[in-house]
């Protein structure tokens, strides 16, 4: 017997690894308190990446190793970071993993790179980010920290991808690349020709578009802004 | 003359809101009323004003490629421009903090009003993306100078004009769902409709 295990004897029994509070860890930025439709956090850089499936979902896979690696970090040092000096702690621990994030993208995905351009170091600023850190990183334990901002990373991913679904979708008559319109008309031997909305592929059919969500979302939770 | 049209450029066409969505947060989350949103655009076109040029130098002289060769041949080939994000940043955050304490000294009603948002600004996207635009379209020093305070000009606009929309909005019968943020995105919309307007003319 080490002494170890007694010492785990005398502790209480340890918080199973997804127990249901860390589970609507999780589950609650998806719908209920959704990063960006309902505390309007994030907006800044999502809009803008969003008329194609593919660099949203490259945007959303860098926000959500962002959101999470930062939370697990700024957790870690929690206990010795003074609260004077702690948004310029943030801010650095942030713009080194943006920093990383960019340059791995330069390295493997330059193409990307190139069509995100300002956006990815724009993650720095997103508001998910110090928001989740400043709320939930400084006060509680690592592993709980890297759930929370997996949730919120998620929450904000989902509907950046339904945005750009619909933009893309409407504005180039396509998903992920694929002309599906087309597809389909050669399918059932039809020659109709999806006339693209050029209105969706500017700023203004992603405000609409989010409006919209907004909108829905809202609606089947009951919540109302006052 | 090429200033000047950079200066309406950035105004009007490449508004850091409606063309680049920058800034969205607190242009959301500030444009309540008419008041705070003077206040929040007045200190954001300081803010850019200060910052893009500042960032400009330290970009010229440190980060770019080549740009310690003022240091000596050794340090001629460097290129420390990966270093840009966390540079811009700092930069930023310090003269933020200054702005902060300056508004706090002469201003208090209009730090009272700002409140969390004076902070916020230095993790505002339009001031970052101000900084890493300017270091991508290689501007000259003087262009980005004029290109801060456009940016910065477009931005102040922007949120007076939503805020002022806002505030006849209150009167209005809002669907439920739709209150608040949802008809704010609508309305923005709207907005960059009327903005879009610009885009043809050619300066």
């Amino acid at each position: 017997m080490s002494t170890e295990t007694t010492v785990t004897e005398v502790k209480k029994p340890a918080e199973a690894l997804l127990s249901k509070r860390r589970k609507k860890l999780i589950s609650d930025p998806l719908v209920d308190s959704n990063p960006i439709t309902i505390q309007v956090l994030g907006i800044c850089s999502a809009l803008a990446v969003t008329t194609q499936m593919q660099p949203t979902l490259i945007m959303a896979i860098s926000v959500i190793f962002v959101v999470v690696m930062s939370n697990f970090v700024i957790s870690l040092m929690r206990n010795t970071i003074p609260s004077r000096v702690r948004i310029i702690v943030q801010l650095a621990v942030v713009a080194t993993l943006v920093t990383l994030v960019s340059e791995l993208l330069k390295a493997f995905a330059y193409d990307m790179y190139k069509e995100l351009s300002v956006f990815v170091g724009l993650i720095i600023t997103n508001c998910i980010v110090m928001g989740r850190l400043e709320a939930f990183a400084l006060g509680n334990k690592p592993y709980d920290s890297i759930l929370d901002g997996f949730g919120s990373a998620l929450g904000y991913s989902w509907i950046i991808l339904a945005v750009a679904f619909f933009r893309e979708l409407f504005g180039s008559g396509s998903v992920f690349g694929v002309p599906v319109f087309d597809t389909v008309a050669g399918f059932i031997g039809d020659d109709f020709s999806f006339a693209t909305n050029g209105l969706m592929v500017t700023p203004v059919g992603a405000f609409i578009i989010l409006g919209l969500i907004i909108w829905v979302q809202r609606t089947k939770t009951g919540y109302v802004e006052h | 003359m090429e200033l000047f049209s950079l200066g309406i450029r950035s105004i009007f066409i490449d508004n850091m809101i409606f063309a680049y969505f920058l800034g969205m947060c607190s242009f959301l989350a500030v444009s309540k009323k008419v008041s705070t949103a003077l206040g929040l655009g007045a200190a954001v076109i300081f803010v850019l004003t200060v910052t893009t040029p500042a960032n400009w130098l330290l970009n010229e002289y440190v980060l770019k490629e080549g740009a310690l060769s003022w240091a000596g041949d050794t340090f001629a080939t460097i290129d420390l421009s990966f270093l840009r994000f966390i540079m811009f940043i700092a930069i930023i955050a310090a003269i933020v903090q200054l702005v902060e304490m300056v508004v706090e000294k002469f201003a208090p009603a209009l730090y009272g009003a700002l409140g969390i948002f004076l902070p916020l600004i230095a993790v505002n996207c339009a001031i970052l993306g101000g900084s890493l635009f300017m270091a991508q379209r290689d501007y000259t020093l003087a262009e980005a100078t004029v290109y801060g305070f456009g940016s910065g000009t477009g931005f102040f606009l922007a949120i007076v004009a939503l805020a002022a929309i806002r505030e006849k909005l209150k009167y209005s019968n809002v669907p439920n769902g739709l209150k608040g943020l949802g008809i704010t995105m609508l309305l923005t919309g709207l907005m960059g409709i009327a903005f879009m307007s610009f885009m043809g003319i050619d300066l």
